[in-house]
């Protein structure tokens, strides 16, 4: 018993000290980078569970540009706004978008990344994707993306699947349970080249709202951390001012991402 | 078939290692939460059939609240909200740096809390099946009250509830996995990454559910060890009659 | 303004306002799926643990593999490989005339939350009825009591007295359980709280949430309650 609680209090202080060093220095020697790691192929764990994807690779870069020492930290979704809040990390790099809605709680840098966003659907099925066209079928996306809130706001017509994930949407597509998916055209792209390619096709581009879907994905940082904003902000126009943007993206994907 | 087999492996590109961790930090959550999650249940099964109302009281509140708020708000409370608390406290008692709760910590006192709140249920439960005469036969035999519990309550106790209890763990067991909402990367947290990372999710649950599975079975080895061991000396309708 | 907005106008919680109806809609999907599946679950557990205890051997082997195994492994993937798994034969079920169960993600949800929930409930009949002392049964045999109405009338009841606040526990943990239906794009309460806070990122919405879930499980304990005096009134309890 003696031990178990020394050991607890072992664990507390060196959890403690090893974060210690940061809130003092205003000046960022360091920053703390958090993670999804389930989001290929922005950020995902592989099989020896490091992070890789083009927001690390990019991330990286942007930590180089800065020269300061980057370390990454791997959150839920669920509990990643309020783990920046609670100072477990310093800014959230993980395809977030940069709504209005979390504009409330977060500040974000500028703008790294805007896909394009499509609707996939299966072989036979028509490629008018208006609201009207698809009136009474079955939509689906991921729940907690910005494609849910463009679904809710302009399909009211249509019957909404909401899933946890991509694959699980890409699955009911496949099973037939779905006649169409509205999502970020990378991982569509990535479905329909790989097992969706028997059973499902591109139907059409679907416009930007301004409104559900922002500006693209950004860093989001907590609202105190006005320099470290500035620092990324910075950062990231270098970069792709001088190419180094574009070199990332062209290891990780066959077009442009932003 | 073979190569998506090789994708649990524990080659390049395989998911075993990461797999085996995640079953290490399942277990080690598990086994640490039980021992203080049953005890405070008991404590507080305890006082819900004291003689004092407050205390009575407290103990059912205790028990509604925690059975009822979701674990997951529990866990944020502990992980995020006690950190922010405890942060405070530390930068004006003028220490260096800053708090940090550890996950492992959080985890463990927001499973332990949940699991004391329903095991009491079978605590009491329990110590409603054992009839008031055992104690006042104890009590004219001039035992102690707690020699009176340690020697006769006890034993008829663990007996009648180690059933409930043994279903207690097994949802314990399972609910470790809210643990990774505080990057503890337990099974569920790598079979997840896993599952976007491969693409093949009927793969990884079916690997999580066998380490689930070989989980349990161990389990149950033990749960009917211990019931065994608790009913000797007890002739019971379901287990002699044949 | 919807009836299921008022409650967050009142408190004055923006989000809680904002959310209201799809967690009213949430919380109507835990009510179907719980008292459906713990129902229906209740009589299959009977029934199990009946057999589990006096049954033939191959019928005890055969509820102790079912038990181990559901209540061994996670309900998540239980749901995913009975809603993604099965679905992916879409044809063989069409050809039995089985799809439109199987399409429906809130069929195959009630009969995987039924088979679990069956599970849990006979291992604590089981244990319950396996405490009541062999004398009781030999009194009853010695009253010249059938086999069935021992069971029904002499042991049944003592055992229940055992098995009440487990088999509450057990409600309490599907109303939370059936949240992982969210899996198959069905939004129960905790569902569609966690999208609200996906959304907005507020953490309060979980208070408020939390509010709903210690309402049911205080009326819960209450009717509880209830019960348990109504078992023990012949008993001399404390």
């Amino acid at each position: 018993m003696k031990g178990f609680v020394r050991l607890i209090a072992a664990a507390a202080l060196t959890a403690a000290g090893a974060t210690g060093v940061l809130a003092q220095a205003k000046e960022w020697k360091e920053i703390r980078i958090g993670t999804e790691g389930a989001y290929p192929p922005f950020n995902n764990l592989n099989a020896k569970k490091e992070l890789e994807g083009f927001e690390i690779d990019y991330a990286n870069m942007i930590c180089e540009k800065m020269k300061v020492k980057c370390t990454w930290v791997v959150q839920d979704w669920d509990g990643i706004i309020p783990a920046l809040l609670a100072n477990k990390y310093d800014i959230i790099i993980a395809g977030m978008n940069a709504t209005d809605e979390r504009k409330k709680q977060v500040d974000f840098t500028t703008v790294y990344t805007k896909t394009p966003i499509w609707a996939i659907s299966g072989k036979s099925a028509g490629t008018d994707i208006s609201p009207a066209a698809l009136k009474g079928k079955a939509i689906g996306t991921q729940g907690s993306t910005i494609h849910a809130n463009f679904l809710e706001k302009f399909y009211k017509d249509s019957t909404i699947r909401l899933y946890p994930t991509q694959e699980e949407a890409n699955l009911d597509l496949a099973n037939g349970r779905l006649d169409y998916i509205i999502a970020d055209s990378l991982s569509l792209e990535d479905f329909l080249n790989g097992k969706g390619k028997d059973c499902c096709k591109k139907a059409g581009d679907v416009p930007r709202d301004a409104t559900i879907h922002g500006p693209g994905t950004a860093g989001a940082v907590r609202k105190a951390d006005t320099e470290l904003k500035a620092m990324w902000d910075k950062a990231i126009t270098e970069s792709i001012a001088d190419g180094s943007h574009k070199k990332i993206q062209d290891k990780w994907f066959k077009f442009p991402v932003l | 078939m073979f190569d998506k087999l090789a994708l649990l492996g524990f080659g390049d590109g395989g998911w075993g290692l990461a797999l085996l961790q995640g079953a290490g930090i399942t277990i080690a959550i598990a086994l640490a939460t039980l021992p203080f999650g049953l005890l405070l249940g008991l404590i507080v099964a305890l006082g819900k059939r004291s003689e004092n109302i407050v205390l009575r009281w407290l103990a059912t509140v205790y028990t509604t609240v925690f059975r009822g708020v979701p674990e997951l708000l529990t866990l944020y409370i502990i992980y995020f909200g006690i950190q922010i608390v405890l942060q405070q406290a530390w930068i004006s008692l003028g220490l260096p740096g800053n708090f940090s709760m550890p996950p492992f910590v959080a985890g463990m006192v927001a499973l332990g809390v949940v699991l004391s709140a329903f095991s009491s249920e079978v605590w009491v439960g329990a110590l409603n099946s054992i009839q008031k005469g055992q104690r006042e036969a104890a009590a004219a035999l001039g035992l102690s009250k707690g020699q009176a519990f340690r020697l006769v309550v006890f034993p008829q106790l663990i007996r009648v509830a180690l059933p409930g209890l043994g279903n207690n763990w097994m949802v314990l067991l399972k609910e470790t996995s809210l643990v990774s909402v505080i990057t503890l990367p337990d099974i569920m947290f790598i079979t997840t990454r896993a599952n976007v990372a491969t693409k093949e999710p009927f793969l990884f649950f079916g690997a999580a559910m066998l380490i689930y599975l070989f989980f349990s079975l161990i389990s149950a080895w033990g749960v009917g060890r211990l019931e065994i061991r608790a009913n000797r000396g007890f002739a019971t309708f379901g287990g002699a009659t044949r | 303004m919807n009836w299921c907005e008022y409650p967050g106008y009142l408190l004055g919680s923006e989000v809680f306002q904002n959310y209201g109806c799809r967690m009213a809609s949430g919380l109507w999907v835990t009510f179907e799926l719980v008292v459906i599946s713990v129902a229906i679950g209740f009589v299959l557990a009977l029934g199990l643990a009946i057999a589990r205890l006096y049954g033939p051997r191959w019928a005890k082997v055969a509820i102790n593999g079912y038990t181990t195994f559901f209540r061994g492994t996670p309900l998540l993937c239980q749901l995913f490989l009975v809603y993604y798994g099965l679905g992916q034969f879409r044809l063989f079920w069409q050809d039995v005339g089985l799809w439109w169960f199987f399409r429906e993600p809130f069929y195959c949800a009630l009969l995987t939350f039924t088979v679990n929930t069956a599970a849990y409930q006979a291992e604590i009949l089981r244990g319950a009825i396996q405490s009541i002392p062999r004398g009781q049964f030999e009194g009853a045999m010695a009253l010249g009591l059938h086999r069935w109405s021992t069971l029904r009338l002499v042991i049944m009841p003592q055992a229940m007295i055992l098995a009440l606040r487990p088999l509450g526990n057990e409600l309490i943990v599907m109303i939370k359980s059936s949240a992982i239906a969210s899996l198959v794009t069905l939004f129960d309460l905790m569902g569609a709280t966690r999208l609200a806070f996906a959304r907005s990122f507020d953490l309060t919405i979980y208070l408020y949430a939390a509010l709903i879930y210690l309402l049911l499980v205080e009326v819960i304990r209450r009717v509880w309650d209830r019960l348990e005096l109504r078992l023990t009134r012949h008993m001399a309890l404390r």
